[in-house]
């Protein structure tokens, strides 16, 4: 509905007037000038030929002072016009660039700030893409705000000009115009969907090619060339059709819409000749009133272009408002305070791990845990087993405080996992997760998280997480810079990376979701070995629960306790051998055995330290 | 060519870009004259507007009196003339645009198609986002060229010189005067131009820089709140956001200066031109409708200056485009079919591969002398670590890219011998990635075979016991499996993979085996299949699973480049060497009693 759009970009204008009115305003102000300034330079050339050009040529000449009087005013008109320009262009960019600045940190922060279940519900890609090109969209019918909105003066100050010569003229403009605005708003409404489809054919376009060539190996191996060929010409052919349409469409437009100012000119100076004759005009007005229709067309086309730009604009900013809306976490005292500052220097105290009754639904009402019970004696190693989807990783997030229990209660060391918040049980509990993720910064920087840690005990956590190694091995060792514009680590590496992080916490409880999969095993059995001894090697330490996820066998054997989850809840717990009476059990493990069978997973060449 | 600088070519000039692009595009040299023509009318329809003002102030507007009669006629005469260009501007303008579709979706054809000619050496995993850019945005870069920049070129071009050529004609002087004032721009706008572009690299860069930070706290969410690093993240995103900040407002001040900076010489060309003609006119012939008629020439100058000064950056990016899509064009196939090829037998091949060695076209040898010989009808396990040459040696068997020494024989016929067709029928690979298409189960599994039917596809799914797990699916045979067979597992990815190869029926399969994590349960299936498919033909599998080598008829050991141990399972174990090993490491793993 356009008139909802105009509104809504009303809307969008205010906000942006509001956080930067001065920014704003200067811009503005700088276009009224240059407007005024058009104008005015469009009189200075009617009056120089008058008193000027006609009797220095055709008359008895004029005086030097005259003439240097003349150009001066030229130069000067024209550089108040030019200086105007830069006026209305330099401070339109920063009230622009400044409101992108403004809603860049609002969505940001609420990405930081709410609670996971939104980031569960969203894809990554969309969330950089509200950061990023939403934020570039809805700015960008600000950029040619200073410059549309001095079109109104530029169109009184064009028609008390031309009135002041003849009503005449001003009556061609007042034809000319709207005219012309007519034209550009008919033309873009007319290419708007022929435009869409353009870019939708590009992205169909661009779907193909890169599922073509991403899969080029099969393709090669099937024998499907041509095919893909074919459906690729296809497909380009109907993009080419899309854009001969808007060409078409343009071809038909652009030629008609630059030269009707030509045809108001001509108009122009046969009733300015005739109006000469009369003798009510002079040739200098005649002048004036033609440099004026030579300057219509681009001001018309900028109206038009902050037309075009508003309807995207406005849907970008709902966009926008959906991300800021968002409820932001409870922040807990309590939780604040216990996790950012990393650990306390004292001994690290046991904590008893309890779920009592939790279950846990998905936002669509799908039931991963229900009723589960389980409880964690200080200083355990307890294996969690379950088939694919059972709830393994939901356990994982619940027992580290990212996600509160749809019902029931989750408690670290007897205080529940909601009062503490993430922040909270951080402090306690540390977790390595399937997906290892590193920052693009610094080893030493990705261990210590910007907290102090002494070099001892970075050494011992890389120790016991058999890292020292190939981070000795590494360029610049601890300082080697990680991620795309840096090194990439392997697998294995990685988890391992991931591993010290956590032992860095000094965690009472530490839990490693699939965390050594791609770790050799025999490695991986040297760091669970290392993690069941107390962790500080001097001081004799309790050592910490220890929750382990595994696919291996060989893992699940390390452990005192494994649990079994099935059907939403811990179906048994005991020893592995135990265990292998439940069928369900047993052909979980034979499975695991089949799928462990691998011959080069690892392979470090690092080996380990 | 690297890649670093996407914008600009060292070394190449524009004008050879342009050479070899209409060397490659001959959809460009049709009808040039007259679209040069067309355009040399479209500027001069607005040359007439000067023109005109001249001719009516001079001879119509004179001393002895007003001559209507004359500016009627001239004024019609014009109107004509305006209403004949546009018209001559809507058939040019449509020319240009039809000519650039064709020669754009040629380019894009013709460049996708010898994409996939090449052979798989430079579809390596690093180049192939790089190569398929090439089909999609530096296409679409030059088509947003082709919309805009290139059109201006030669409409303002045209324009520019239709002036000079004007102004000369009514006086030489003014013309110099005018050029005084206007030349000292071309440097002056390639200069901030240049700083331009350096300040927009910058910003990219910082762009870049904020998706990078802003993904981190997106991607590792979990982690930045699982370690309370929620401040120091926040700090990093808005350093970011501030660094882009005020690298827009950097490059806003050339955004800021460009334009009225040629205003400015615009403006005091006129300057000139009136103070210069009205003092000199009498002496240089100037009459006063010339001189009014110069004045609003300038301002036809200024405009199309300005616009191909704004256009340059466009034409920069565009062009090192065009180079980079008519170097792929230019890249050899090097898997070049037989002139006579010779015939495969049916049934289950024999391998033989003699002194076979594989190095990229890039430097790096991967494989360093293989001798090998497997009869019909075995199975190989080709074992070894990463990077050893394994999955080369693979690729090789299906000639997905030709040995750089030695020769691979299949039953005695050379590889670069057998015809493309032959070779899909008997040689089939399965790769490791399980990449399907977006379409139906049954619809991947088909594409095993040109015209294979329903009942083929459901014997192959059959075959391979793989009907109950197809039946337990949503859609049954017929459930979609998304981009990329996302709506799958890896295993099962797989085993859909493997009932294509099932459907071929070739008389030699080379299976690469997945490496992620495949579910358990999947697992099984997996098992059972691999089992199946296998029997009946020779089959080398690149194998990650100890069962498979365990099964096989002989293994393969590589390292470095080459064959360190070849033999059955238990012979290699027996030996004590680095298979031994391998199997040992595992047999701590897995095989305690269970």
């Amino acid at each position: 509905m356009p008139e909802s759009v105009l509104r809504r970009g009303g809307r969008l204008v205010w906000r942006s007037l509001r956080l930067h009115p001065w920014a704003h305003g200067a811009g503005i102000m700088g276009a009224n000038v240059f407007a005024l300034a058009v104008v005015g330079f469009t009189v200075v050339i009617g009056r120089i030929t008058d008193e000027v050009i006609v009797p220095g040529l055709d008359g008895d000449g004029v005086s030097r002072q005259s003439l240097l009087g003349a150009v001066a005013v030229v130069v000067a008109v024209g550089v108040i016009r030019a200086v105007s320009i830069m006026v209305r262009r330099w401070f339109n960019m920063l009230a622009t660039v400044s409101t992108q600045r403004t809603w860049r940190r609002a969505v940001t922060d609420r990405f930081l700030d709410a609670p996971l279940a939104f980031h569960q519900r969203r894809s990554a890609g969309r969330l950089l893409a509200h950061a990023d090109a939403d934020v570039e969209v809805a700015t960008a019918m600000l950029k040619p705000l200073a410059f549309a909105l001095s079109v109104i003066v530029l169109a009184v100050a064009s028609l008390v000009s031309l009135l002041m010569v003849h009503v005449l003229f001003a009556v061609v403009a007042v034809v000319m115009f709207p005219t012309l605005t007519l034209l550009n708003r008919r033309f873009t409404r007319m290419v708007e969907a022929p435009a869409a489809e353009g870019q939708e054919a590009v992205g169909v376009l661009s779907g193909i090619a890169h599922e073509s060539l991403d899969g080029v190996l099969v393709v090669k191996t099937l024998g499907r060339e041509d095919a893909e060929v074919e459906r690729f010409s296809a497909a380009a052919r109907v993009l080419r059709d899309h854009r001969l349409t808007v060409g078409g469409l343009r071809a038909r437009y652009a030629p008609l819409y630059y030269s009707l100012p030509q045809l108001g000119i001509i108009v122009v100076l046969l009733a300015g000749v005739w109006l000469v004759d009369g003798g009510s005009v002079t040739i200098g007005d005649v002048v004036r009133a033609m440099s004026l229709f030579s300057i219509l067309t681009l001001p018309m086309e900028i109206l038009g272009y902050l037309f075009q730009e508003m309807p995207r604009s406005v849907v970008a900013m709902d966009r926008i408002d959906g991300v800021i809306a968002e409820p932001t976490e409870p922040q807990s005292e309590l939780g604040l305070e216990a996790g950012s500052s990393r650990r306390t220097d004292e001994i690290r105290r046991p904590v008893v791990v309890e779920f009592e009754a939790v279950g846990f639904a998905h936002v669509d009402g799908i039931e991963v845990l229900a009723n589960l019970d389980l409880r964690l004696e200080p200083g355990e190693s307890v294996a969690l087993v379950g088939a694919t989807g059972s709830g393994k990783s939901t356990l994982v997030s619940l027992l580290a405080g990212l996600v509160p229990p749809t019902s029931g209660e989750v408690r670290v060391d007897g205080r529940a996992t909601t009062t503490l918040g993430p922040e909270g049980v951080s402090g306690s509990v540390a977790t390595v997760l399937q997906e290892t993720f590193l920052f693009a910064d610094t080893v030493r920087a990705n261990l210590t998280l910007g907290h102090d840690v002494g070099d001892g005990e970075l050494a011992a956590a890389l120790a016991a997480a058999a890292a020292s190694g190939f981070v000795a091995e590494l360029d610049e060792g601890l300082d080697t810079v990680l991620g795309e514009r840096g090194v990439t680590l392997s697998g294995g590496q990685r988890q391992r990376l991931a591993i010290a992080r956590a032992l860095l916490r000094r965690p009472s409880v530490l839990v490693l979701d699939d965390a050594t999969s791609a770790v050799d095993p025999v490695i991986e059995a040297g760091i669970l070995a290392v993690l069941r001894r107390p962790f500080d090697g001097d001081n004799q330490v309790d050592r910490p629960t220890l929750l382990v996820v595994a696919h291996r066998l060989a893992t699940i054997r390390l452990a005192d306790r494994v649990l079994f989850l099935d059907g939403g809840r811990i179906a048994a717990s005991g020893t592995h051998d135990e265990l292998l009476e439940l069928d369900a059990y047993a052909a979980l493990a034979h499975a695991y055995e089949l799928a462990s069978g691998d011959l080069t997973a690892g392979g470090q060449a690092g080996g380990y330290g | 060519m690297s890649d670093a600088d996407p914008r600009r070519i060292e070394g190449v000039s524009a004008l050879s870009v342009l050479r070899r692009g209409i060397a490659a595009s001959p959809e460009l040299r049709v009808g040039m004259p007259q679209t040069v023509l067309m355009a040399m009318s479209v500027a001069g329809g607005k040359l007439l507007i000067p023109l005109l003002i001249q001719a009516v102030m001079d001879l119509s507007i004179t001393s002895d009196g007003v001559h209507m009669g004359r500016a009627v006629a001239m004024c019609l005469g014009a109107t004509v003339l305006v209403v004949g260009s546009i018209q001559l501007g809507k058939l040019t303008y449509f020319r240009l645009v039809r000519t650039a579709e064709d020669v754009l979706l040629g380019l894009r054809v013709r460049t996708f198609e010898h994409l996939h000619r090449l052979s798989l050496a430079e579809h390596t995993a690093s180049k192939k986002g790089v190569l398929t850019a090439r089909v999609t945005s530096d296409v679409e870069t030059l088509t947003q060229f082709a919309q805009w920049g290139a059109i201006a070129w030669i409409i303002d071009s045209v324009q520019i010189v239709t002036v000079l050529v004007i102004m000369a004609v009514y006086s030489w002087q003014l013309t110099i005067v005018v050029l005084v004032f206007h030349l000292p721009l071309v440097p002056i706008l390639r200069w901030m131009q240049s700083r331009q572009l350096t300040a927009y690299e910058e910003l990219r860069t910082r762009v870049s820089d904020t998706l990078g930070v802003v993904s981190e706290s997106v991607h590792g969410v979990e982690v930045v709140r699982a370690y309370g690093h929620r401040e120091p993240m926040r700090r990093r995103v808005r350093g970011a956001i501030e660094a882009q900040f005020s690298q827009q407002m950097v490059a806003a001040r050339y955004f800021s200066l460009i334009l009225p900076l040629s205003d400015v010489f615009g403006v005091s060309a006129i300057a000139a031109v009136v103070g210069a003609g009205v003092w000199w006119g009498d002496a240089w012939g100037v009459s006063s409708g010339e001189l009014v008629a110069f004045v609003f020439l300038c301002n036809l100058l200024i405009a199309p200056i300005s616009e191909l000064g704004e256009v340059l950056d466009q034409t920069q990016t565009a062009l090192a485009g065009w180079w980079k899509i008519l170097d792929v064009l230019d890249t050899e196939v090097d898997l070049v079919d037989p002139v006579a090829p010779v015939a495969l037998p049916v049934g289950a091949l024999a391998v033989r591969m003699e002194a076979v060695e594989f190095r990229y076209r890039t430097g790096g040898r991967v494989l360093n002398g293989i001798d090998m010989e497997v009869v019909a009808g075995a199975s190989v396990a080709v074992v070894g670590e990463t990077g050893s040459g394994k999955t080369t040696f693979a690729r090789l068997l299906a000639r997905l890219a030709d040995p750089t020494g030695g020769r691979v024989l299949v039953s005695g016929v050379d590889l670069r011998d057998a015809s493309s067709e032959d070779r899909r029928r008997c040689i089939r690979m399965v790769p490791q990635d399980g990449f399907l298409f977006d379409a139906s189960i049954a619809a991947n599994i088909a594409y095993g075979r040109v015209g294979a039917t329903d009942d083929e596809v459901t014997a192959a799914v059959e075959a391979l016991g793989l009907t109950v797990w197809v039946e337990g699916l949503s859609d049954g045979i017929q459930t979609r499996v998304g981009e990329r067979g996302e709506g799958l597992s890896v295993g099962e990815r797989q085993l859909v993979a493997l009932a294509r190869a099932q459907l071929a029926d070739p008389g030699l399969l080379v299976l690469d085996e997945a490496t992620s994590a495949v579910d358990p349960e999947t697992e099984t299936t997996l098992e059972r299949a691999m089992e199946r498919l296998a029997a009946g033909r020779t089959t080398v599998s690149v194998a990650h699973r100890l069962s498979t080598s365990e099964r096989s008829d002989l293994v393969l050991v590589f390292d470095d480049g080459l064959i360190v141990e070849s033999g059955p399972h238990d012979e290699l174990v027996q030996k004590g060497g680095i298979y031994s090993g391998l199997y040992d490491s595992w047999l701590g793993g897995t095989r305690q009693a269970l």
